[in-house]
């Protein structure tokens, strides 16, 4: 009898910790993909307050270089490091061209990349076609309890996590990184002081379509290849970054952190979009209460 | 006496400060162009009439779009969404009451409150939160995105409202067009000359109604809003209150494109509120010159023109070209290009007036 009840509170206690693996597990998803989504856009809206509505062009940008590269026989990571930089490189021009000219405008910047979106789009629907054989999710999958989990989606959460340590390193270690974090606190100071404010500005316009590259190339082989697939993942972007503030660190991070957890939650009860439901709804929530943003409330809580 | 003189300030707040084009010469242009406008159908095929109402529906929504983007200041992507909002409650009103009585009339109204209502609900987590202009255009435009995500997946037949189906990404359909209740039998109001000149006037009255918004108290408050939010503030207005009202007033009039487009097809997609969809009233607005009412009317009436044209000779490219318009216009001319013409013109006229004054 005795054993009998503590076979079942045996179970019981597996079922939980079961449960509690696929609930992590489902929030460090979320978690990655809003990281991995956003950080490119925060880096670029930190420095010069421009947000890029070409997000969404520079992960298609990414996936798409990426997932060609995979299929001429390039091994996956390096593939999309490929995928990342060809949307860097893309990015550094653009800024030149474009975007330069628009920084006393910010409502113009914004306009202007979704034009730049709409050419993107369309251009890649034109010459590329309605869809791109994809890859397939490599690494296989792992049970635990009575469902199984994809390797990959532990590779991704992996991934973002050292993205946002490389990033850490870059703007706290570097000279780039010094000179960009001068530039953001008071531009014209730097520049008389020396630094290329010209150039930093191209730098952080590149290394964010970079980054946003490595998103679509992180995400290639899981998803379908359409030429609008940025829009998959602007709405996550843009919300992270809209409670996240300006500051990646003490707001991109721990926004993904409390949004995938929200989304996780919302996902599990009620399928993809309710989880995207609720994010908005709560992100529209939030920004009634902490209007700057969640860095701009942990920077006004400091002394 | 005192209606009159009321009904005389109101008239002479057609023009003002806030909008372009004053005096004999141009309200005797608008008379010229509005009898053509009326003349039209005399003489054009019914393909071309209703096409022509096509373009007026789209007017409303870019209208209103100006007044909170080029008067109020704060660019909202989300237009669409009150679009798409007004649009499907249209159809779900009428399938559910039926064409008798002027209820799709009713319906009219009803969907234009219930998208002000989101407008205003929406607005005020957004004016009262303080968010600031890019902020705004984002989460507008994910809202819109989230919408059609929404609607998408409504196919199937659980998804109803009434004896309407939702009917997900392929679009609801078959709901009656406006029908206006006649003693001698309803008048249906299918894309023809009735239409047409229904549509005519209710956008005249739109036209001259926000002219005399603009130039009120209420438009000089929201454009000094658009000037310096601070300082405004430190003259005593609430600035949320007006921002908020102007982006209710703004998206009740994208509600309203919302439901002359449904009823005009008799069908609505949720891809009327995706990222294409959204993107063109920008460009509209933006070409034609956002700073002011009567620039983006003509604007938007042109690229509408051009839109359609180039659909014809290769669909795809349209959408390559529309957004090479938008690109060159911010660079190049960022009043928008029929501001741009108009202001060119206006300059010349004025530096051959103070020529000729020379020569006397």
């Amino acid at each position: 009898m005795i054993r009998v009840i503590r076979f079942l509170q045996l179970g019981f206690v597996m079922d939980l910790l079961y449960s509690a693996f696929s609930f992590l597990y489902q929030s460090g998803d979320a978690f990655a993909f809003l990281v991995l989504s956003a950080c490119g856009l925060a880096v670029i809206f930190g420095m010069m307050g421009v947000i890029n509505l070409a997000h969404g062009e520079f992960i298609l940008c990414g996936a798409y270089v990426s997932t060609s590269a995979t299929q001429m026989g390039l091994p996956l990571p390096l593939s999309i490091a490929v995928g990342a930089g060809v949307a860097g490189l893309i990015g550094m021009p653009l800024e030149r061209l474009i975007i330069r000219h628009l920084y006393s405008r910010p409502l113009d910047t914004i306009v202007a990349t979704w034009g730049i979106s709409m050419i993107v789009t369309q251009g890649t629907l034109i010459v590329l076609g309605s869809t791109m054989q994809g890859s397939g999710t490599p690494l296989g999958s792992f049970m635990v309890g009575n469902y199984s989990y994809s390797v990959y989606r532990i590779v991704l959460m992996g991934t973002a996590l050292a993205t946002l340590a490389a990033l850490w390193l870059v703007f706290t270690r570097t000279r780039f990184g010094v000179l960009a974090r001068a530039t953001i606190q008071v531009p014209h100071i730097a520049q008389a002081l020396g630094v290329n404010t010209g150039l930093i500005y191209s730098l952080t316009f590149g290394l964010g379509a970079a980054l946003a590259g490595l998103a679509g190339g992180l995400y290639a082989p899981t998803m379908t290849l359409v030429p609008t697939m940025g829009s998959a993942f602007i709405v996550e972007a843009f919300v992270t970054v809209v409670i996240g503030g300006a500051d990646i660190f003490l707001g991109t991070a721990p926004t993904a952190a409390i949004l995938g957890v929200i989304k996780a939650a919302l996902t599990s009860w009620h399928g993809q979009l309710a989880g995207q439901i609720g994010m908005l709804l709560s992100v529209i929530i939030v920004i009634r209460i902490l209007p700057r943003g969640i860095s701009g409330w942990i920077l006004n809580e400091r002394p | 006496m005192s209606a009159l003189s009321h009904l005389v300030s109101i008239v002479t707040l057609l023009e003002g400060p806030q909008t372009l084009g004053r005096g004999r010469r141009f309200w005797s242009g608008v008379i010229l162009i509005l009898v053509a406008a009326f003349a039209y159908p005399l003489f054009a095929d019914g393909y071309d009439v209703g096409n022509n109402v096509y373009f007026f529906n789209w007017i409303f929504m870019a209208l209103g779009l100006c007044l909170i983007w080029g008067y109020g200041g704060s660019l909202s992507f989300g237009q669409t969404a009150f679009f798409g909002i007004a649009g499907y409650a249209y159809g779900v009103l009428t399938i559910n009451l039926g064409d008798a009585y002027g209820l799709t009339l009713f319906a009219l109204i009803a969907a234009g409150l219930i998208s002000a209502v989101c407008a205003a609900i929406l607005g005020y987590f957004l004016f009262f939160g303080r968010i600031s202009g890019v902020f705004l255009g984002i989460v507008t435009l994910s809202v819109t995105l989230v919408m059609e995500r929404f609607i998408s997946q409504t196919a199937g037949p659980e998804w109803h409202i009434g004896t309407a189906r939702l009917n997900g990404f392929n679009g609801m359909g078959g709901m009656p067009s406006l029908t206006v209740p006649w003693p001698g039998g309803p008048i249906v109001l299918l894309p023809d000359v009735g239409l047409y000149y229904v549509t005519l006037v209710l956008l005249v009255f739109v036209y001259l109604g926000l002219r005399v918004l603009v130039n009120s108290r209420f438009g000089n408050v929201i454009v000094a809003i658009r000037e310096n939010p601070e300082r405004a503030e430190m003259l005593g207005y609430d600035v949320r209150k007006y921002q908020l009202g102007t982006f209710v007033i703004g998206s009740s009039l994208a509600g309203l494109s919302g439901v002359l487009y449904t009823s005009w097809g008799n069908y609505i997609t949720p891809a009327s509120m995706g990222m294409t969809a959204a993107s063109l009233p920008i460009v509209w607005v933006a070409v034609g010159g956002r700073s002011d009412l009567t620039t983006t009317l003509l604007g938007t009436f042109l690229v509408l023109l051009v839109f359609q044209a180039l659909t014809i000779y290769g669909s795809q490219y349209a959408l390559v070209a529309m957004g090479t318009l938008l690109v060159v216009t911010v660079l190049l001319a960022p009043n928008g290009i029929v501001a741009g013409v108009v202001s060119l013109v206006s300059k010349r006229r004025v530096r051959k007036r103070a020529k000729s004054e020379q020569v006397l």
